[in-house]
């Protein structure tokens, strides 16, 4: 695959997102054709088909928008700065901390006290609690130590599955169920205040994460490298690590586990661009948000009106068509040279 | 320019450099050598803050580095290393990188001076047809010119580099080092150098530093510090120093154990 500017880039991955969205929004159960789905919104009138737009497709397709984005501009930042394209948000025991706290919170029941907001505040302070011993963990005389980073953040991950499990095997089955739906992500979200903090938070990151695109440059370098450019990478390190963490802790919270987004959107759109995080965040933001919008709009339609979970769509989706470029590539390309 | 007032320095609980003084003078081109393990490295990695002393001081242009801001260094010293990025990154892009220390706050993109710049350097250091390469497709000397021209970038008043001859063939030795001496005698560009190959230290530099166990034993010119004494002292290795009949700078050759035997046994 060859490297295009970011004049052909940019309308490019702006319109897979906006054609995501259109799809989205004109598709689902009820049927509602794309010409009548303009005149409704224009008309603005309190339809039942006004309100499965505005109130069933438009919340998940503005989730999907903000957590496609969460994950990938989280992967590019944690790629670039581990210099490891294993590295993904779920590689350090977010998503499992996450998925801990809402397990418990199931169990103990504490979503018949907070019916809204309950689930996403558990996974949040479960993703937290695996954030603050990662970060404070690895800090040796205000030095942040990578690879204890990623270490721990992947013995974190078993040890929060393995609760997880434990948690399995003592509920009954319909907390199961619920445990199991919620792991495996999901855009649906009914309320629209949770939507809307997080979406203003992950475009607040977004423009920040550009502020860091000059490191990022100098980090993919390595680390000593980047000192050598004039980047005081401790700084760096942990205002990367802690803003990757936020996207990933919030989107998790809110959606549960979608996996491969982050780790395959900037693998794909990094071919497409080559190094430079300043052309990378921006078009792994929207082809991220992309990507997720039309995952989502597969799952709830392909065996409508049973809803898969997102999570698996974008794993066999994601997988093979990364699967394919990656073969194309290298039956093309020249050995070696890849992040 | 640069100035080591008893430094002592290492990893943790290791020390590596004790005690150490040096000063390198303005437009002087000047050379680290020494065994391996000797401390070069870590004397070089001190001058860019990578290693921190433990006491003593580093000195860059009479101010200590520990007063100076990370991005104030990078533009008065540039680093040539040798580790190659693991990226895919085109040459012009790398040389490129060199100008971050001049990136104002809320700046996302180079400034036409900033490419303006990157071209000259490249056209400089004989790079610039190969701008839109990709470094991982260069020849080793090719790399360590992208490596110069990046850290020439960064317009520096001093350039480090370590070994940036390892590897190469007698041509490109020749031409790295040629350059390097041409940027120093043109453009006035402190040059500190460690090398491997005493001979090519003894023929390019004005002064050399000899390291022996994170000490230093010698300060000098080539001929006051290439004595086969010291040599085979601190290599511990057979040598005889001859003086190179065109620049009369001292040559170091070395005798194989082979040769070693045969002269003990004809006297």
């Amino acid at each position: 695959m060859k490297r295009r500017s970011m004049r052909v880039l940019l309308p490019a991955a702006c319109l897979f997102l906006a054609a995501a969205a259109v799809t989205a929004i004109a598709s689902g159960s009820a049927g509602i054709p794309l010409l009548r789905v303009i005149t409704t919104i224009l008309e603005g009138q309190a339809t039942p088909e006004f309100g499965i737009l505005m109130d069933i497709r438009l919340p998940r397709i503005i989730l999907g928008f903000a957590v496609g984005g969460a994950l990938s501009i989280a992967g590019v930042i944690l790629q670039g700065m581990f210099r490891n394209p294993l590295v993904e948000p779920y590689t350090l025991g977010i998503s499992g901390g996450a998925a801990l706290g809402a397990a418990l919170c199931i169990i103990l029941k504490l979503h018949y006290i907070l019916p809204m907001t309950a689930l996403p505040l558990s996974g949040f302070l479960g993703s937290c609690l695996v954030i603050l011993p990662l970060y404070f963990l690895n800090m040796r005389r205000t030095v942040l130590r990578m690879q204890g980073i990623l270490l721990t953040g992947v013995m974190m991950s078993f040890i929060s599955s393995s609760l997880v499990f434990l948690i399995f095997a003592i509920s009954k089955t319909q907390e199961l169920h619920s445990i199991v739906f919620w792991i495996m992500g999901s855009l649906e979200e009914p309320n629209w205040t949770l939507i809307l903090i997080l979406t203003a938070i992950v475009v607040v990151c977004l423009f920040a994460s550009f502020f860091f695109a000059p490191v990022l440059n100098a980090l993919s370098l390595g680390e000593e490298e980047a000192v050598h450019l004039g980047i005081d990478t401790e700084k760096a390190k942990k205002q990367l690590f802690l803003m990757a963490s936020l996207l990933t802790g919030i989107s998790v919270s809110l959606t549960g586990i979608i996996g491969f987004v982050g780790l395959i959107v900037p693998h794909f759109v990094r071919m497409l661009t080559g190094y430079d995080h300043r052309r990378l965040l921006v078009v792994s933001f929207l082809v991220g948000s992309g990507f997720l919008i039309f995952c989502d709009t597969i799952a709830r339609t392909v065996i409508s009106p049973i809803e898969l979970p997102v999570g698996v769509i974008t794993g066999i989706l994601g997988g093979s068509v990364f699967i394919y470029v990656l073969a194309r590539r290298q039956g093309s390309a020249r050995p070696g040279g890849s992040l | 320019m640069i100035e080591i007032r008893g430094l002592t320095c290492g990893y943790g609980e290791r020390t590596v450099l004790h005690d150490v003084d040096l000063s390198v003078g303005k437009g002087e081109f000047f050379g680290i050598i020494g065994p391996n393990g000797s401390g070069k490295t870590t004397m070089l990695r001190a001058m860019t803050r990578l290693v921190r002393p433990a006491k003593g001081a580093v000195l860059l242009a009479g101010v200590d580095m520990k007063n100076l801001h990370i991005a104030d260094v990078a533009r008065k010293v540039a680093v040539v290393s040798q580790s190659m990025p693991l990226i895919e990154i085109t040459v012009r892009e790398f040389v490129l990188l060199g100008r971050i220390p001049y990136y104002s706050k809320l700046q996302f993109f180079e400034r036409e001076e900033d490419t303006a710049i990157a071209e000259k350097v490249m056209e400089m250091t004989g790079i610039h047809h190969l701008g839109a390469a990709l470094m991982s497709e260069m020849s080793a000397g090719e790399v360590q010119l992208a490596f110069i021209a990046r850290g020439l970038a960064q317009q520096p008043q001093i350039l480090l580099l370590d070994e940036p001859t390892s590897h190469l063939d007698i041509t490109h030795q020749a031409a790295i080092l040629d350059l390097v001496k041409r940027l120093n005698r043109q453009e006035g560009l402190t040059v500190v150098i460690i090398l491997h190959d005493l001979n090519l230290a003894s023929e390019y530099c004005d002064r050399l530093v000899l390291m022996d166990r994170g000490r230093i034993r010698k300060i000098g010119t080539p001929a006051e510090v290439l004595d086969y004494e010291t040599i085979e002292e601190v290599y511990r290795t057979v040598v005889v120093v001859r003086a190179n009949p065109l620049s009369r700078k001292p040559f170091v050759m070395i005798v194989s154990e082979e040769v070693k035997d045969k002269c003990a046994g004809r006297s």
